[in-house]
């Protein structure tokens, strides 16, 4: 099933006289639960990309369809509800509200949405359980390690259950084996049937996904699968 | 999002950052307290003087010799050269007078007197038994001047409160004789004290009957005549009849003023009302800055919290929520701010209650509900910027650039 359908998207910055060409004319499909990397050098559009992706930014010209839906078309607030059920997001910065306790950083999507405290406990609890953080419950983000944060963000990126799930080098900030760690666990969730899209300037990283996405000036310079990759290495 | 999560986050954004916070309620509080204790004063300005005019009589009616400047010209009034003086005849006439319930002359002089060996100033007043009705007067010891004092001139006398622990300290002062300028009387009566009031100090006064005082100072003529009217609605006519009186006893000629002490008070109780509403304004202006204030702490929040704006943007807020989530936070401020500053505002007037007790400084409720209403409204209006301009934010602008 098609996840995620873009046709013809363009997208272009002004900057005062010039034209930034962030993205000229993507077309791309991902399925769901595909597990995406998306590679390039800096300034190729990747983070445009999945910006665009995750509803956050609106392309200058073409469409997309999300799960069949046509969402450019969409309103902000349609957008917003959207983003809120369909749509996980994990930053290189991890971007943790500094004064909400672990949980209640976890807690954040279910809160903004409305849904009752009583089930919002629950399950935090079961995501603390589940990302190891069952005795950091309370701690502010100043008292997590940068692995313990990632884990924060990706618990609260995943506590709505979205079909979808963005990383924007999510390892960027860590050290190799705590990265390492992170990507397993994003790992295990794409396993577990979440669409997985992961920018990374990590070859190794991207290696581990099974479809890659090289960028290249705003427009995708390759988009190989593993499955082709085994087929055109043994051919 | 919840109406109570939006009120905790609100809460626990403002609790996070405590200098900014207290910084807005603050202000809010100063504003609201300086209107509450503002109009405290002003209100117990006005309440002090119609208090102590009330305290004068009710019904009052005086009349004064003389004409009053404000009677407009009147072609008589420039051949007259000296005013007809008042005397005891005019006042007992005025009983006639159908709306009139009580007359009491008042001669007033200075003399000495002497009791036990001490001697002192002192103004002396010759009335009637009516003065005690129609000034309100309260006894401490004894009686007051006998009925029917207006043509024999008992020897007797009541005295102040100061008058009479002047002579006789803590001796009993009633019945005891005491000269006064070449007289001798006897004290029957003590006034309750009342302390420094408008008009004539009763604590410092002895009061004579009205011929004796007019012996004693060797003239017939009266300093006023008080009047009291059968009721509220009959002192206007008590006033044109008092008039009409005195012009036909006096040849026709309009030589007295007539007052009425509604008219002055009315005159005051508007003067202060103003003065208190004029003050409020005032204060209320350091509620407008307030305001500001509360919007540029406001938007320097917004400033700083761009990321996670972003952040809940990304996580799927709508921008209504983000406006409710800032103007709340606004409303917070000011309404910590308008409780504090309603508590700091009550306490100052308390202290000056306490200070000074014969001044009565209650804020008036209209001005304390005034107060906190603005300093609400202009929260809200002052946090409606800041507001909107965090649910404006480019989401990935927010997020990224920070
Ligand atoms: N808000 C913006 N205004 C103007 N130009 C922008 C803006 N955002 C991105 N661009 C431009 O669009 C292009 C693509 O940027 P993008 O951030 O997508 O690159 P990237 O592939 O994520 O790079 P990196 O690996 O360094 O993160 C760049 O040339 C960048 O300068
Ligand atoms: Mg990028």
């Amino acid at each position: 099933m098609t996840l995620i359908a873009l046709a013809a998207i363009e997208r272009v910055f002004h900057l005062g006289e010039t034209d930034v060409h962030a993205l000229a004319r993507i077309d791309l499909n991902i399925a769901a639960g595909e597990y995406v990397a998306v590679v390039g050098p800096s300034g190729s559009g990747k983070s445009t990309l999945l910006n665009l992706l995750g509803l956050l930014d609106q392309p200058t010209a073409g469409t997309y369809h999300l799960e069949g839906r046509d969402v450019t078309t969409l309103s902000a607030d349609e957008q917003a509800a959207v983003r809120s059920r369909r749509i996980g997001f994990v930053f290189q910065s991890f971007h943790l509200v500094p004064r909400l306790t672990a949980a209640e950083n976890i807690a954040l999507p279910m809160m903004l949405a409305g849904i009752p405290v009583a089930v919002r406990e629950q399950r935090v609890r079961q995501a603390l359980r589940d990302f190891g953080l069952d005795n950091r419950a309370n701690h502010r983000p100043d008292e997590l390690s940068g692995g313990q944060r990632q884990r924060v963000a990706i618990a609260r990126a995943t506590i709505m259950q979205p079909a979808l799930l963005l990383a924007d080098e999510p390892t960027g900030n860590l050290d190799r084996a705590t990265g390492e760690e992170v990507v397993h666990l994003l790992e295990a969730l794409n396993a577990q049937g979440m669409t997985l899209i992961v920018v990374t300037h990590d070859a190794a990283l991207a290696a581990r996904a099974g479809r890659q996405i090289m960028m290249e000036d705003g427009r995708v310079k390759s988009d190989v699968s593993h499955a082709a990759l085994a087929t055109s290495t043994s051919a | 999002m919840r109406y109570a999560d939006i009120l905790r986050f609100a809460r626990d954004a403002a609790t996070a950052y405590p200098l900014r916070t207290l910084l807005s309620v603050l202000a809010m509080a100063i504003g609201v307290a300086s209107v509450v204790l503002l109009t405290a004063l002003g209100d117990g300005a006005r309440r002090y003087v119609v208090g102590q005019f009330s305290s004068l009589g009710s019904n009052l009616v005086i009349v004064l010799p003389g004409r009053s400047a404000t009677g407009g010209f009147n072609p008589a009034n420039g051949i007259t050269t000296t005013p007809r003086d008042l005397t005891v005849d005019d006042a007992a006439a005025l009983l006639r007078a159908p709306a009139v319930q009580r007359v009491a002359p008042l001669a007033v002089g200075t003399t000495e007197i002497s009791a036990g060996g001490r001697l002192r100033e002192v103004v002396a007043a010759g009335s009637t038994a009516s003065l005690m009705a129609v000034r309100n007067f309260q006894l401490a010891q004894g009686r007051f001047l006998p009925e029917d004092e207006w043509r024999s001139s008992a020897p007797v006398a009541v005295i102040g409160m100061t008058i009479r622990n002047d002579m006789f300290g803590n001796q009993p002062a009633v019945g005891q004789l005491i000269r006064l300028g070449d007289r001798r009387l006897r004290v029957i009566g003590v006034l309750k004290s009342t302390g420094q009031g408008v008009g004539m100090n009763t604590d410092e006064l002895v009061i004579v009957p009205v011929a004796l005082a007019q012996a004693l100072f060797n003239s017939n003529t009266l300093l006023r005549i008080m009047v009291q009217a059968r009721g509220r609605d009959q002192i206007e006519a008590a006033k044109a009849q008092a008039t009409a009186i005195l012009k036909a006893r006096h040849g026709g000629e309009e030589d007295v003023t007539v007052i009425t002490q509604d008219a002055v008070l009315a005159t005051f109780d508007k003067l202060l009302g103003a003065l208190t509403a004029a003050v409020a304004g005032i204060a209320a202006i350091s509620l407008l800055v307030a305001g500001v204030l509360v919007m540029n702490v406001m938007l320097v929040a917004v400033t700083q919290r761009r990321a996670e704006i972003g952040l809940i943007k990304a996580l799927g807020a709508r921008g209504s929520t983000i406006q409710q989530i800032f103007l709340v936070e606004a409303a917070m401020l000011s309404l910590a701010g308008a409780v504090t500053g309603y508590l700091l505002g009550q306490l100052g007037a308390l202290v000056l209650r306490q200070l000074f007790p014969v001044f009565p400084a209650y804020a008036p409720a209209w001005a304390v509900a005034a107060a906190l209403l603005t300093a609400l409204v202009t929260g809200l209006l002052f946090g409606i910027l800041p507001a909107r301009r965090a649910a404006q934010l480019d989401t990935v602008d927010a997020l990224m650039r920070h």
